[in-house]
């Protein structure tokens, strides 16, 4: 962007040093504002990109995903109260405040966009991807479902029944894949290895153990 | 509103491009951008609904261009201002000029993994019954408010089936306006393509929405 207006296109042009990017400069004038004002502590700035980054991302779904494989009841539980078996994982708190599981089968594979924003179940996979707050995909998830997992390298048969969930509202989506062929007798953890993010957003599946290899 | 956030079903926006390996952040002002917009959503001072409305209020031009860390940064320069903490000055001068509003609470870094352990449910009770059963035949409305709703324009005066009664929830077109929480009955509603995108669409194809009772009627 080469603009420098702040706010919603009301502001006025001001200057920065031109080592910065623009939005490089505009978030660091707006920290030190905020943080000369004592309206924000850079501390608890540090510690939200430490949670994000080395806590809560997919490997939190990978683990429910895993168990759900492995164990009927929780599967069963997932399917009736996703928030509380989530919950018994230990993933809670922000974006995941009241999820969802829609689980894939041989018929029908689920595809999960917020059309209007970016809602992501943060709380099971961490921040979204750059390309799924994007107006491509915000776009044609709903109307060219096909089209974008093509994208991804995803090619589903023709027949098969896609089922795409706009998350319009405070439900946060994870999809179940199907468990690949050939992992009978595997152990959560292996199991877990085989479940990519993307597999619980719906633009790709679980690995093949001989993909993970 | 009619705005440039609801993107459902338009053409021409361009590849995906899905990236291998990408990081979680790919710049260091975007991670200070996550926790600085985290840190004032703390104050208390708007809900989410109001920022919400604030990112989808961006000029069309700016938006669409803009990545989305830098829309929730330019939203919440505009929030900052309308709520008194800041003034226009001030993000210019890159310096605080004068004391501002003071907020409910400020996040100190002691707080940050009990707020976000415990997040920010939106459920709430109400006390009649919900209006609409699963398997009911539903239309939506057709209206075209200059405000907030999450009743995207694809979705619009077409028919679908309630898929589930989902609880009731804080009803945004009124929260994001500071009219109150009102909390609805909230529904999942599946939509055929056909319904939606008409000739050509794919037979294969559901599209569902979560619904506030609202934007239901029947049919």
């Amino acid at each position: 962007m080469s603009e420098h207006h702040h706010g919603a296109g009301e502001g006025h042009d001001h200057h920065h040093d031109n080592h910065f990017t623009d939005m490089e400069a505009r978030v660091k004038a707006l920290e030190t504002v905020l943080t000369e004002k004592g309206l924000i502590d850079p501390a608890a700035i540090d510690a939200i990109v430490e949670t994000y980054e080395t806590k809560v991302g997919p490997r939190n779904g990978a683990r429910v995903v895993a168990r759900a494989w492995s164990d009927p009841e929780f599967a069963d539980w997932l399917r009736r109260d996703a928030t509380a078996a989530i919950a018994s994982l230990g993933f809670t708190g922000r974006q995941g405040e009241h999820m969802r599981a829609v689980f894939n089968t041989p018929e029908t594979h689920n595809l999960v966009v917020c059309t209007l924003c970016s809602c992501y179940p943060w709380a099971v996979l961490g921040l979204p991807p750059v390309w799924y707050k994007a107006p491509p995909y915000r776009s044609r998830a709903v109307i060219d479902p096909r089209g974008v997992l093509a994208e991804f390298g995803l090619e589903l048969p023709a027949e098969k029944k896609i089922r795409v969930w706009d998350s319009t509202a405070e439900l946060r989506y994870l999809v179940v894949p199907e468990r690949p062929q050939g992992t009978d007798g595997f152990g959560e953890d292996a199991l877990a290895a085989l479940v990519t993010r993307d597999s619980m957003i719906g633009t790709g599946l679980a690995l093949s153990p001989e993909e993970e290899r | 509103m009619n705005g440039p956030h609801d993107l459902g079903g338009q053409h021409g926006l361009g590849p995906i491009a899905p990236e291998k390996g990408e990081p979680v952040f790919h710049a260091e002002w975007e991670k200070r951008a996550l926790g600085v917009t985290l840190s004032c959503g703390a104050f208390g001072a708007w809900t989410l609904d109001e920022s919400r409305h604030a990112r989808e209020c961006l000029p069309p031009a700016t938006y669409l261009a803009a990545s989305y860390y830098e829309i929730w940064i330019r939203a919440l320069e505009a929030l900052l201002k309308r709520h008194g903490f800041v003034t226009e000055a001030e993000l210019d001068a890159g310096h605080m000029l004068e004391k501002g509003r003071e907020p409910k609470r400020v996040l100190t870094a002691d707080m940050v993994a009990g707020a976000l352990a415990k997040g920010g449910p939106c459920d709430r009770p109400v006390d009649q019954p919900p209006r609409f059963a699963v398997g009911e035949t539903v239309r939506t409305r057709n209206f075209n408010p200059e405000t907030h709703t999450r009743l995207p324009r694809y979705a619009r005066a077409r028919i679908g089936v309630i898929e589930a009664v989902q609880g009731s929830f804080v009803f945004p077109d009124d929260n994001a306006h500071g009219k109150g929480e009102n909390p609805q009955w909230l529904y999942t509603v599946a939509f055929a393509a056909g319904e939606i995108w008409g000739e050509g669409a794919n037979p294969t194809l559901t599209v569902s929405i979560d619904a506030w009772e609202s934007y239901l009627e029947r049919v």
